[in-house]
């Protein structure tokens, strides 16, 4: 009985404890989202700053996202013709690949590259600046961390992320098609003719939607949880491991919540 | 002026600072002195405001840091130049650009003239030559690093200077330079001044009044006369200590030459 009272007990306090440390984690994330639409005045500050972030990012993340995007969309494209060849219209597999691809394969795959590639680099550039007491040195000399360190990496990756995103879409497209007219020998009309059929402006608008919200968990996140780092090398090796999973789990949720809430309304 | 009433502070259980009053008038060196990990850099974050106190007030040229808004509290670190313990030097820039960023009046950071000049003159205040602009911090050695940081520190013309274990970990030799620059800084610029240290012999050299903080309170102060001639038995347990390793110290340095 009284060992049952303990572990009840336990729990509660396990519990509570979960409770607290969410609540103070959504109230400071909170602060940081404030302290960046008050600094987005200081553009004199972020935006040099944050051009040398997006050439960074953007020319350096290029050719994994289109390595990526390029075989992603050749083995959609090659599953598809193992399930489908026979039961439906060659024109369709137009269809599948470019709706796969821009729906879902293009953002989603290209999220989760980025919260890996520039998520982990946020969390460990920020983690180290914290631990190293750079960040307390730019605060000491009168200067904002958020519109030097925060602001410049966030918008970066709002511009970039859905331009790399545009690019994963072009690219796993056109390798679906080439990768489908060499096995099952589909023609370009027909392709073509499958991909129109069934494709709708908002379909592209939704991806740039989805990459847009992706953007903000990739490098918000990120950089929140490097910027509250502690206890030296090994605070910034778990800022940036938790980083990771972090953004990569909110792209996964946003990814499902996005699709109910813009396709199934 | 910077004063410091009945400040007290605790991390979870651990009790850091406990009704802590300190006074540094305007012009004068005060020596924080103690032994490692007892609280004296929390106790000089709390005056720059990167430290809010539990309780009680920090107050510098009559303001109150702890209750300062963002924009007036920027403003008033615009007058404190903060020395880190180990340099906090932006890595991914070089020297020049380091010491440009402590030129914290907007209108002269603007102007690339002056920043150029400024920067070479806050080079050649801590002895360095205008060609170590150019290098990255990783590319210095640890004494260059803390001199510096204490260019970047006085490159906005700071009314205080705030310095965290200016010689640590630093041999005997560096440790004197740069006691020996603190000195001349107070001298050329006149500013007021905070030294965090546990190095009594350079606190002793640079200070106008030493402080002993203890077991989260400020044990005793006064000249350094005065605390050297102090029956305190933890003021007398503390400098004992640290002379006896300056003996062994000038003890293996003889040794070795």
């Amino acid at each position: 009985m009284a060992q049952g009272a303990e572990l009840t007990l336990d729990v509660r306090r396990l519990v509570g404890r979960w409770s607290l440390r969410a609540a103070g984690h959504a109230g400071r994330f909170t602060f940081l989202a404030v302290d960046m639409v008050r600094g987005l005045t200081e553009w004199r500050i972020y935006l040099p700053r944050a051009f040398a972030q997006a050439m960074s990012i953007g020319y350096g993340s290029l050719f994994i996202v289109l390595l990526v995007a390029g075989f992603t969309g050749a083995v959609t494209s090659l599953q598809a013709g193992y399930q489908f060849t026979g039961s439906v219209p060659l024109y369709i597999y137009g269809a599948v690949i470019g709706e796969s691809v821009i729906l879902e394969l293009g953002p989603v795959l290209t999220g989760l590259i980025l919260a890996g590639r520039i998520g982990a680099r946020y969390a460990a550039e920020l983690g180290t600046m914290r631990v190293t007491e750079q960040i307390d040195a730019l605060e000491s000399l009168g200067r904002s961390p958020v519109s030097h360190l925060i602001l410049p990496r966030v918008l970066a990756g709002m511009v970039m992320i859905p331009a790399l995103t545009m690019f994963a879409n072009v690219t796993g497209f056109l390798s679906g098609w080439l990768a489908a007219k060499s096995s099952i020998g589909i023609t370009n009309a027909d392709f073509i003719f499958g991909a129109r059929y069934y494709f709708r402006p908002f379909d592209l608008w939704y991806s740039m939607i989805k990459a847009g919200f992706f953007a903000g968990a990739v490098t918000m996140i990120p950089c929140y949880i490097g910027y509250n780092t502690q206890q030296g090398a090994e605070g910034v090796g778990r800022a940036t491991t938790l980083a990771v999973v972090a953004a990569s789990v909110t792209i996964l949720l946003l990814d499902t919540l996005l699709a109910k809430l813009l396709l199934n309304h | 002026m910077i004063e410091l009433r009945k400040v007290s502070k605790r991390f979870a259980d651990h009790v850091v600072l406990d009704q802590v009053d300190l006074t540094v008038e305007d012009g004068q060196t005060v020596a924080l002195l103690g032994p490692s990990g007892v609280g004296k850099s929390v106790l000089l974050k709390h005056i720059i405001g990167l430290i809010k106190p539990d309780k009680g007030e920090v107050l510098v040229d009559g303001l109150h840091v702890a209750a300062l808004k963002r924009a007036a509290l920027a403003e008033l670190r615009t007058k404190i130049g903060y020395v880190f313990q180990n340099g906090a030097l932006f890595d991914s820039m070089d020297v020049a650009e380091n010491i440009r960023l402590g030129i914290t009046d907007q209108t002269c950071s603007e102007d690339d003239s002056y920043c150029t000049n400024r920067v070479t003159e806050c080079l050649r205040l801590v002895n360095l030559p205008p060609e170590v602009g150019l290098k990255y911090p990783g590319e210095l050695s640890g004494g260059m690093r803390k001199r510096v940081g204490i260019a970047r520190a006085i490159a906005g013309k700071p009314k205080y200077l705030l310095y965290d274990e200016p010689t640590s970990g630093l041999d005997p030799m560096n440790a004197d330079v740069i006691d020996a620059l603190i000195e001349r800084l107070q001298e050329e610029l006149g500013v007021t001044s905070v030294v965090v240290s546990h190095d009594v012999r350079g606190s002793f050299r640079v200070a106008d009044r030493v402080a002993l903080l203890w077991q989260a309170k400020i044990r005793a102060i006064g000249t350094p006369e005065e605390i050297l001639a102090s029956r305190d038995h933890a003021v007398q347990q503390f400098l004992e200590r640290d002379l006896e390793m300056a003996v062994i110290q000038s003890e293996s340095e003889q040794g070795a030459t």
